[in-house]
């Protein structure tokens, strides 16, 4: 599996320079791929955040960020066999911004998947976005796996139709972080029984991968890596033995184990966000299992971003998270321990100096 | 000699203030100082925080805390310090200035800018209680 893997990368780094060199791992990884049925991969690009500046002028830095994630996706070999986009496409939600992120997501080669973010929705409740990318939640089955996307950046209906004003001021509340005027992320009643009817037609030995823009748990609040309905939504699954939750939102490595469920984040590929105990005045729950990504650095504009392939081997998730100005990071699901782990800083003795956050 | 130099300074300083009227205590205020003192600085962190959430720093539509959420990974107590990649110790404004610049494609700041001094109050501000810590990457 790891020779295949760094295969994989040394093929990405020199496609375009050495066709010739290309050529071996690929035929290797097809073969190592052809044998077993329940053995896929996927890829994952999440929190664009395409920011219009006026006529056809874009936010350059968050362009390149989405530009090079689909540029490199489409080298992969094998193909994957689909993309998911993790939502915040947009910056404010505006025509502008995604039709241009859409028409960018548009040249990858793969079928590709999109979950709604808090930035695509809060201008006209997410009906454009609609209309480039079909329903806000949604499931599909592949080779033996249930996959389900969620919405679960709604909120409060008071906070949502009678508190604002205009809709744009709505938009901009909800895009600030750290706005106080923002409000708790929800999925809701009414996904969550769509969700238990959904999953009721689902044998109980399948395992399940959900797709959500917000951590379906209480991370911190302050920033919405939150959930409010996240109980809710876990008991709904607990009955499945094998579930992931993948993630966007939070700009930043994240994984844990909750019960039954392994949870994995995926990163941005606009900007790194700090974690949230380097809010000093902040009372928050990080798990506790998460080795930190490396702190950025601002003179590498890159640095910190990045976008995840992920390998399904008997429906549990092998995470690669693709950085683009540092060492790549491989988060696996490891069986003796029953939890994601990385696969070379879990140990604490290997932990790194820039992993320290404060 | 320096002694009698400060003393006669001094009494030429008490003489002026009697002479204009009033004599400043250096050494006393009351909580009501102390409380209208605190309260023009956080009227300073208040415009910081509002530099800090608009687009006016820059020429994009960009916003430190878009990054920045709470001020967080600014990291103020660490300042002085070296910084790698200019090759020098920095003071936090010259930083402020660097991402002004880069991700925001805005110009610099004056050091004494009453907008630099409002970004640095709210970025102490949201790092208050946070042990000094000079130097530190
Ligand atoms: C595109 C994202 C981005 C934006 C926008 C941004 N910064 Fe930064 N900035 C960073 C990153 C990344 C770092 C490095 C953080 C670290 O050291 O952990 C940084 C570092 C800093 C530092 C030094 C922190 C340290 O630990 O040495 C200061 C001060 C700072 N930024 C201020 C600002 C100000 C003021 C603004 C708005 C004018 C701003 N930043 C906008 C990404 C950004
Ligand atoms: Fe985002
Ligand atoms: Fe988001």
């Amino acid at each position: 599996m790891n020779d295949f893997r760094l295969n994989r990368r040394d093929f990405i780094k020199r496609a375009g320079v050495a066709t010739a060199a290309a050529a071996f791992p690929l035929s290797v990884v097809e073969l190592a791929f052809g044998a077993a049925q329940d053995k896929f991969t996927f890829a994952h690009i999440s929190d664009a955040h395409i920011q219009h500046v006026k006529g056809t002028e874009f936010v350059r830095n968050w362009d390149r960020g989405l530009i090079r994630a689909v540029a490199e996706a489409n080298l992969l070999t094998p193909k994957p066999d689909f993309v998911m986009f993790g939502g915040d496409l947009a910056q404010l939600g505006t025509k502008e911004e995604l039709d241009h992120g859409a028409e960018m997501l548009s040249r990858l080669r793969h079928k590709t998947y999109c979950v709604m973010g808090e930035h695509d929705y809060y201008l006209d409740l997410g009906e454009y976005w609609s209309k480039l990318f079909g329903p806000h939640y949604y499931s599909f089955d592949h080779k033996g796996v249930h996959f389900v996307v969620l919405n679960s950046i709604l909120t409060y209906d008071e906070w949502t139709y009678n508190r604002w004003p205009t809709a744009r001021q709505r938009m901009l509340e909800m895009a600030g972080l750290d706005n106080p005027n923002g409000s708790p992320f929800m999925v809701g009643e009414k996904q969550r029984e769509w969700l238990r009817a959904d999953l009721a037609r689902v044998a109980k030995t399948t395992p399940i991968v959900l797709f959500s823009h917000s951590p379906i748990q209480k991370l911190y609040k302050g920033w919405n890596f939150w959930t409010e309905d996240a109980e809710q939504v876990q008991a709904l699954l607990k009955p499945f033995p094998t579930v992931t939750v993948i993630y966007g939102h939070v700009h930043q490595i994240q994984y844990n184990q909750v019960g039954n469920i392994t949870f994995h984040s995926v990163m941005a590929t606009a900007w790194p966000w700090p974690y949230p105990q380097s809010y000093a005045q902040a009372e928050h729950a990080m798990p506790k299992l998460t080795v930190p990504m490396n702190r950025a650095d601002p003179f590498f504009e890159r640095d910190a971003t990045g976008w995840q392939f992920i390998d399904m081997d008997t429906g549990r998730v092998m995470m690669d998270y693709n950085l683009y100005n540092n060492t790549s990071r491989v988060v696996a699901y490891n069986p003796a321990t029953r939890q994601p782990e990385d696969r070379v800083y879990q140990d604490p003795s290997k932990r790194i100096p820039p992993q320290d956050h404060y | 000699m320096k002694a009698i130099t400060v003393t006669a300074t001094l009494g030429a300083v008490l003489l002026a203030g009697t002479i204009i009227g009033f004599l400043a205590q250096a050494d006393e205020f009351t909580k009501k100082d102390q409380e209208r003192w605190q309260n023009e600085y956080m009227a300073v962190v208040q415009k910081g925080r509002a530099l800090w959430t608009s687009a006016e720093l820059g020429t994009k539509g960009v916003a430190c805390a878009q990054c920045h959420p709470n001020a967080a990974n600014t990291h103020p107590e660490t300042y002085p310090k070296f910084q790698q990649q200019l090759g020098r110790v920095i003071a936090l404004r010259e930083m402020i200035n660097w991402c002004i610049q880069q991700p925001l494609e805005g110009k610099p700041l004056a050091f004494d800018d009453p907008k630099m001094i409002a970004l640095e109050s709210y970025i102490a501000y949201e790092r208050r209680g946070v042990r000094m810590d000079p130097g530190k990457h």
